[in-house]
């Protein structure tokens, strides 16, 4: 049920560990609660077992900081989630590329 | 995974360009009814505001129904937590009895065994919580609903970056025969807190 927090997800520890203060999650943006939700309710959804997206999280903060990246937590978190979509098939990174264009010519205008 | 990194991010892209292509994957991901717009709602409000009193309750239940490790909990909490895979706080646990009630709260900010019990409630954060329930605990406790006799000895424990405190509540009478993990169900936050006692089953339901 998409209401009940699960542990596994809350409580994930090291690098991958989600940015919290005081115990509270932290978004620093709007797009970083929506990419969080997506991964999230999709896996509540069984398209993925959570561990696997977690895997993908881990490499790619390993990846990051080897290369010695800034970019923010969300920001490898959604690399990594698109990473996962494209290796299930569920996701085409040419259509993702494209979809993004039309928002930013304003082409597209969904609010999320 | 691949290895291959081919989308580019050798470079901070700017903000914008973040949320414009997360914009683009819901807006796909929903085209595809690979999810709901609804559904990420619901996770993220579910996320932010409460990552659950589950653990605790489960602390809680088994110091119920093991008395030795009900000693080892009181004696030593943060041993005893690390005993159930809970851990990265220290923690003392305080027992309530007919004759004690014991209350939690931070006076300085919102220190809270969040591992535990999940995200601490806006109350708890507030400041007429964390002054009230030191000068006048009595009258704060039964705003919340529990109306202790003036026998009942109130102790106040207040929160610290390094002492984190967690209420053993009461087990309620009548649930002798329920097993650990129905016991755990009747657990609250709030019990553990303090601001609650653990009602039976059947008024739990109600």
């Amino acid at each position: 049920m998409d209401a009940v927090p699960n542990r596994e997800i809350a409580d994930m520890k090291g690098a991958a560990a989600l940015p919290r203060k005081n115990g509270e999650l932290v978004f620093d943006e709007a797009w970083q609660g929506r990419i969080f939700g997506m991964t999230v309710a999709m896996s509540h959804d069984a398209c993925f077992a959570w561990r696997n997206f977690q895997s993908h999280l881990i490499d790619e903060i390993g990846h990051a900081e080897r290369g010695g990246e800034s970019t923010s937590y969300y920001e490898r978190w959604l690399h990594a989630f698109e990473q996962l979509l494209a290796d299930k098939g569920l996701l085409d990174a040419g259509a993702l590329d494209e979809r993004t264009r039309e928002f930013e010519s304003g082409r597209r205008d969904d609010v999320f | 995974m691949s290895g291959t990194h081919e989308h580019g991010h050798h470079h901070r892209e700017p903000e914008s360009v973040l949320s414009l292509r997360v914009r683009a994957l819901e807006s796909l991901l929903v085209e595809k009814k690979l999810v709901s717009s609804e559904a990420v709602d619901r996770v993220v409000a579910a996320y932010e505001q409460d990552i659950g009193p589950h653990n605790g309750a489960k602390v809680v239940a088994r110091a119920w129904i093991d008395p030795a490790y009900r000693a080892r909990l009181l004696a030593d909490g943060t041993a005893a937590i690390e005993e159930l895979g809970f851990g990265g706080v220290d923690l003392q646990v305080v027992e309530n009895t007919p004759g004690v009630h014991n209350l939690v709260v931070c006076t300085l900010c919102s220190c809270y065994p969040h591992a535990l019990i999940g995200l601490p409630p806006v109350w708890y954060k507030s400041f007429e919580y964390r002054s009230r329930a030191v000068r006048e605990p009595r009258v704060v406790l039964r705003e919340f609903g529990v109306d202790l006799p003036e026998t009942t000895e109130i102790r106040i424990w207040d929160s610290s970056a390094e002492l984190r405190y967690l209420v053993l509540p009461e087990r309620p009478a009548g649930t002798e025969r329920l097993a650990e993990a129905e016991l755990a169900k009747l657990v609250t936050r709030d019990a553990m807190i303090g601001v609650a006692v653990v009602k039976p089953p059947a008024a739990a339901a109600r």
